[in-house]
């Protein structure tokens, strides 16, 4: 009997591992976390990735670049978009083909909607993951309104591939301007609201103040980017520190903080939305007339060369990189995709807290499962 | 430090470094043993303080196997792109420069998964999105005849 006691004591010092995924509701995807605990204490973690990886950088090998652009639309595919502009500023920048102001312009608004239903979706399963239902519902209904944007000058609603090399695919529907611009209207009325049910919440602040802390040096080294990064402090805006399309022709602020906590990534991500309505106001009653694309030839050959693009995805830096060996086919290509970094800053700051905060950590670094894997 | 200052101060650092201004950055291609000590100082040196690598790629170029790292420093804002290659296709080996950029050991991983190269003195290299029984996808020389059509 003595025995027995003796062994529960000593079970409480020993290190317990569990499964958590890949088919956990809070990790939003099939990603697989080997946790080891010490009590409720995270000790460490083991990310397993892979179950959703189709290879895409391999497949790229076989395809012509046009084609390329509708397999970026499934990595990040709430992104989807900014990683199609990704490419195709790649293509251009490589052809060295001058794009009209109408593009550029086009694809910024819609790279900011983009980034707002991005932010819009975090929001409410963040939410959710924390306990609140109601912001999940509070956030999929705003949503609905981008995608229906997206839908009428699109035609798809999240996997739009909408750009093409040297333009877009179409005109922008009649219906846009005015569209946007009841958006924006009806959208900073209810920004405010998800303040009022998160952000001002004591319960929530409970679960977020101090939880999951990055230091400056770890996300520079991490090389952690976008919102997470930048509540760190990491300066690393690539729409600042590298203008491309109509960004060098607006003004907005990059949201920069210091504690780099999970609720300053939640306030970071917040910020980040009003100012895209900033710079969609800035631009939607001056699309310049144009062609919405120019013409391309039928079949593009890039010139031998390596070239290297970044863009600023919802969720950090996208990097595309293309080595050419003059064929219609790259020879390589390289996606430095933003949640693949994001994610193995997880085990360095999970540690030491609770297995409730881990998924308070892992929603506020915000991932994208498919866009890991690729 | 502007290009031209950037390129002066490589070449200062090593001197069998092949040097050459790209189409949009400063390519440096430097031996495989020399690596490690280069990017080390690259990291630390006051003048330079490249504190962020922001792509790691594994490349085939056919015959030879290479990676390369893109860095850029923070607080100059400059990028450098350091190339690599080895022409051991059996058992490619390289440093890890995981403890300098800590990025680097997932993004070595990858190359080590997806390439087959190995890193030595990397933390933890296990294979990352394919289990054991994968070749290396994105040699060149892989074969798969059921997913993968040539026409």
């Amino acid at each position: 009997m003595e025995e027995k006691v003796e062994n529960i004591t000593t079970g409480e010092q020993e290190e317990y591992v569990i499964n958590m995924g890949p088919q956990h509701p809070s990790t939003h995807g099939v990603l697989r976390l080997v946790v080891s605990l010490k009590g409720e204490i995270v000790k460490s973690l083991q990310p397993h990735i892979g179950y959703v990886h189709r290879g895409i950088e391999k497949m790229c090998e076989s395809i012509t670049y046009p084609q390329i652009i509708h397999l970026t639309d499934r990595m990040d595919y709430l992104s989807a978009h900014i990683n199609n502009e990704a490419v195709c500023l790649t293509v251009e920048k490589a052809l060295e083909v001058e794009i009209p102001d109408r593009i550029k312009v086009i694809r910024t608004i819609m790279s900011e909607l983009t980034r707002i239903q991005s932010h819009q979706l975090w929001w409410a399963s963040f939410g959710m993951d924390l306990g609140g239902l109601t912001c999940f519902f509070y956030g999929l209904r705003d949503r609905e309104k981008i995608l229906d944007i997206f839908e009428e000058t699109c035609g798809g609603r999240m996997l739009v591939s909408y750009n093409c090399p040297g333009g877009v695919m179409y005109d922008l529907h009649p219906n846009f301007q005015k569209r946007v611009k009841d958006f924006i209207k009806y959208f900073r009325k209810i920004l405010p609201e998800y303040d009022q049910l998160l952000t001002g919440n004591v319960i929530f602040h409970e679960r977020s103040k101090g939880i999951g802390k990055l230091s400056l040096q770890d996300a520079i080294s991490y090389g952690i980017t976008g919102p997470s990064g930048r509540a760190s402090g990491f300066s690393c805006d690539v729409r600042k520190h590298e203008p491309y399309s109509a960004y060098d022709k607006v003004k907005f602020n990059e949201i920069l903080f210091t504690e780099g906590d999970t609720y300053f990534r939640y306030v970071a991500r917040i910020q980040e939305m009003w100012e895209s309505m900033n710079i969609i106001e800035q631009l939607i009653d001056n699309i310049p007339e144009g062609p919405f694309a120019v013409k391309m030839k039928p079949v593009i050959k890039l010139p031998e060369g390596e070239y290297y693009q970044r863009v600023e995805t919802a969720r950090g830096e996208l990097g595309v990189y293309i080595i050419s060996d003059g064929n219609k086919n790259p020879f390589r290509v390289k996606f430095r995709s933003p949640n693949f970094v994001n994610l193995s800053v997880l085990n360095h700051i999970a540690k030491g807290f609770k297995i409730a905060d881990l998924v308070a950590i892992g929603g506020s670094l915000d991932l994208v499962i498919p866009d890991i894997d690729r | 430090m502007d290009k031209i200052q950037l390129t002066e101060f490589i070449k200062s650092i090593g001197q069998d470094l092949e040097v050459k201004e790209g189409k949009q950055f400063i390519e440096v291609t430097v031996p495989p043993a020399k690596l490690y000590s280069l990017a080390k100082q690259l990291n630390l040196r006051e003048e330079v303080r490249f504190d962020f690598l922001f792509c790691l790629s594994g490349v085939d170029y056919g015959n030879d196997l290479g990676v390369v790292y893109h860095l850029r420093s923070t607080f100059f804002d400059h990028v450098v792109v350091l190339k690599t290659r080895t022409s051991d296709r059996e058992n490619p080996q390289l440093d890890s420069v995981a403890d300098i950029w800590k990025t680097a050991d997932f993004h070595e991983r990858e190359v080590f998964d997806l390439l087959g190269i190995k890193f030595n003195n990397h933390p933890d290299l296990r294979r990352l999105f394919l289990d054991k029984s994968w070749g290396f996808p994105l040699r060149k020389d892989y074969v798969d005849d059921i997913n993968i059509v040539t026409k």
